[in-house]
């Protein structure tokens, strides 16, 4: 059991707002990303949550009740951090066994609770090493199993795959993902990474300079983003932006449309443009245009295209994709 | 990479450095052999003759030198017990961010810059003395009778002298050690339930062992060697309440003009100050080796 519920949650430091207020519902069992750009207060709300940081203001629920002025350890969550934060001078097994130590679980109840982490994690191997001689992932996994066996309302992840390399980051995020599926235990994921965003939440949380942007599952966010932040920021390549006459066309400020969402032609379209870089990825091909008045956009045509620099194409966009937003950048919804 | 002529350029480049320390090592430690060997007394010059190791005899047998052998350990090991005790309180005490922490800082590492004459000229007139000293007017006031510190407890004195001049190294090292904690192991282990206790037998202290490791080897090369101190305060008394191996050595080269005799004694003070060297590093140096 693990519903997290955030009321009117305020973090400064100094006279600096880093949280100016947040209001969040994380039911049981969710796996909840938080996600922004660095610097976006999503680690420090992570934190607060887990009680590594004081509210200056607000109240934190954990199946309801008020934890905001509990120790960490009270609080029945488990964390794994960026660094990992393995003790390092201490074997596989004593670093995973250490919340149960202090727990003052007994010793036969210890070893069956590591021994079936160290099983789901595939680590029975490595039980004896110290951390020192494993290799980032194993590390992870380690971090992981140290959070399981305390048994928690819910995980809390700092950023847990940016100090992996690309191919075992996926990896991993399908281990997580799997892990999620098995517990079934609340989760909340901090990453600056859409692509984990995307692939892993159930529920996105889009957070810019401490404030929340936007709640939402993550094709809904795709499909529906608030306003221009959270469209921009979600999806790859970012979602392409043009203002002036074209955007008063359809009776607004601005209009956004993803690249994915435009068809290239040779012959005729709405708008021309000129190829300047083609990034041929075999399955799709990134095409960096210059479209004239409408300055740079980027555009995903699927498959090989073969279209490379100077190469005159045109441009439409498909009307039901576009997005329209305002002169605050706030969506106007679909015409 | 090295290939073999890089290896052969870099030995005959490093040659000569290594030939002028091992020289510098060697003459010295060579003369002192042969001198122990000799009846050598400064009151009868040229009278030297042959003695085979008759001084070490002598030397051995004294029984000022098994007084002076424990009073060093005790000296050295009550020295480390303190200086690592009252180091790692003290760098825990500076790691925080308490008020005044610089100038703290400065005040706690200052002793480090006083030179040991000094120190115990300061610690013999200023602080200990029992008609004019700072103890015995705090002792008067409270109704007590002052201590004679080098009379009644002169050891004692002479530890708190070699502590108080020690403990600024023992924080400097400790201090940084600390520093160089991972915050997230601190919140990790606060996450799993330790308290403050518990994070620092856990996780501090053995984040700290080799910076213990350190501060113990280091201490103890110097302070096998304590000297300045004995000579300025106790001049090894009272009997040889105060004389360590170093003190010795230097009253029979010194007060007895026995070159031989004090040769003896070094060759046996190296010996000694060799076997504690292997045995803490036995002890205590794999700390080193992660």
């Amino acid at each position: 059991m693990g519903a997290i519920r955030l009321e009117k949650v305020k973090k400064t430091f100094g006279t600096l707002d880093v949280i100016p207020g947040v209001d969040l519902d994380i039911n049981d069992g969710e796996f909840v990303v938080f996600v922004g750009p660095s610097g976006c207060g999503k680690s420090t709300l992570l934190r607060l949550i887990a009680g590594l940081e004081d509210v200056t203001d607000g109240k934190i629920l954990i199946n309801g009740v008020d934890v905001a002025n509990e120790a960490p350890a009270k609080r029945g969550l488990s964390m794994v951090f960026q660094s990992y934060a393995l003790y390092p001078h201490m074997t596989v097994y004593n670093n995973i066994a250490f919340g149960l130590k202090m727990a003052g679980e007994s010793k036969a109840v210890i070893d069956e609770k590591v021994q079936n982490a160290a099983k789901i994690l595939n680590l029975t191997d490595y039980l004896e090493r110290r951390p020192g001689a494993l290799s980032g992932g194993q590390r992870q996994r380690v971090a992981i199993g140290r959070a399981i066996v305390r048994n928690p309302a819910a995980f809390l992840f700092d950023e847990p795959l940016s100090n992996l390399d690309a191919a075992l980051r996926v990896n991993m995020r399908l281990e997580i993902t799997g892990l999620h599926q098995e517990l079934k235990t609340t989760m909340i994921y901090v990453t600056h990474d859409q692509v984990e965003a995307m692939t892993m939440a159930d529920k996105i949380v889009v957070l810019q300079a401490g404030r929340v942007e936007q709640v939402g599952k993550p094709m809904d966010l795709y499909n529906n983003p608030a306003n221009k932040f959270v469209a921009g920021f979600i999806g790859s390549p970012k979602m392409n932006f043009i203002g002036g006459d074209y955007a008063k066309k359809h009776d607004c400020h601005e209009i956004g449309i993803r690249p994915e969402h435009v068809a290239v032609s040779t012959e005729s379209g709405d708008l021309p443009a000129t190829v300047k870089i083609a990034e041929h990825l075999g399955a799709e091909t990134y095409l960096h245009v210059n479209a004239g008045g409408f300055g740079p956009m980027t555009v995903r045509a699927t498959g090989e295209v073969p279209l490379g620099e100077h190469d005159k194409i045109w441009l439409t966009p498909e009307q039901d994709r576009i997005h329209r937003f305002d002169a605050n950048g706030i969506a106007l919804g679909k015409l | 990479m090295s290939t073999r002529s890089s290896t052969l350029t870099g030995r005959i480049m490093s040659a000569p450095s290594i030939i002028a320390l091992f020289l510098w090592m060697i003459v010295p430690l060579g003369m002192t052999i042969y001198f122990s060997f000799l009846r050598y007394n400064l009151l009868s010059p040229g009278m030297e003759e042959w003695v085979g190791t008759l001084n070490y005899e002598f030397f051995l047998t004294d029984p000022a030198f098994f007084a002076s052998l424990a009073n060093t350990l005790l000296l050295v090991g009550s020295v480390l017990v303190i200086t690592v005790i009252g180091g790692v309180l003290l760098g825990l005490m500076l790691d925080q961010p308490i008020f005044g922490r610089g100038i703290l800082r400065l005040l706690v590492i200052a002793p480090f810059f006083i030179m040991p004459t000094v120190n115990a000229l300061v610690w013999k007139n200023l602080l200990m003395h029992p008609v004019s000293g700072m103890f015995a007017w705090i002792a008067n006031s409270l109704g007590f009778q002052s201590i004679d510190w080098f009379s009644e407890a002169p050891l004692t004195a002479i530890i708190i002298m070699v502590s108080w001049q020690w403990l600024p190294f023992a924080v400097l090292i400790l201090l940084t050690a600390l520093q160089s904690l991972d915050r997230d192991q601190k919140e990790a282990a606060q996450m799993d339930g330790a308290g403050p206790v518990s994070i620092f037998f856990y996780i501090t202290l053995p984040h700290l062992s080799r910076a213990i490791t350190v501060v113990v080897l280091i201490e103890t090369i110097f302070l096998l060697t304590v000297f300045a101190e004995i000579f300025v305060t106790t001049g090894g008394g009272p009997g040889l309440a105060t004389t360590n191996i170093a003190f010795l050595v230097y009253t029979q080269a010194l007060l007895q003009y026995d070159v031989g005799g004090a040769s003896a004694g070094g060759i046996v003070a190296v010996v000694l100050a060799n076997i504690v060297a292997i045995f803490l590093i036995r002890l205590i140096g794999k700390n080193l080796d992660r």
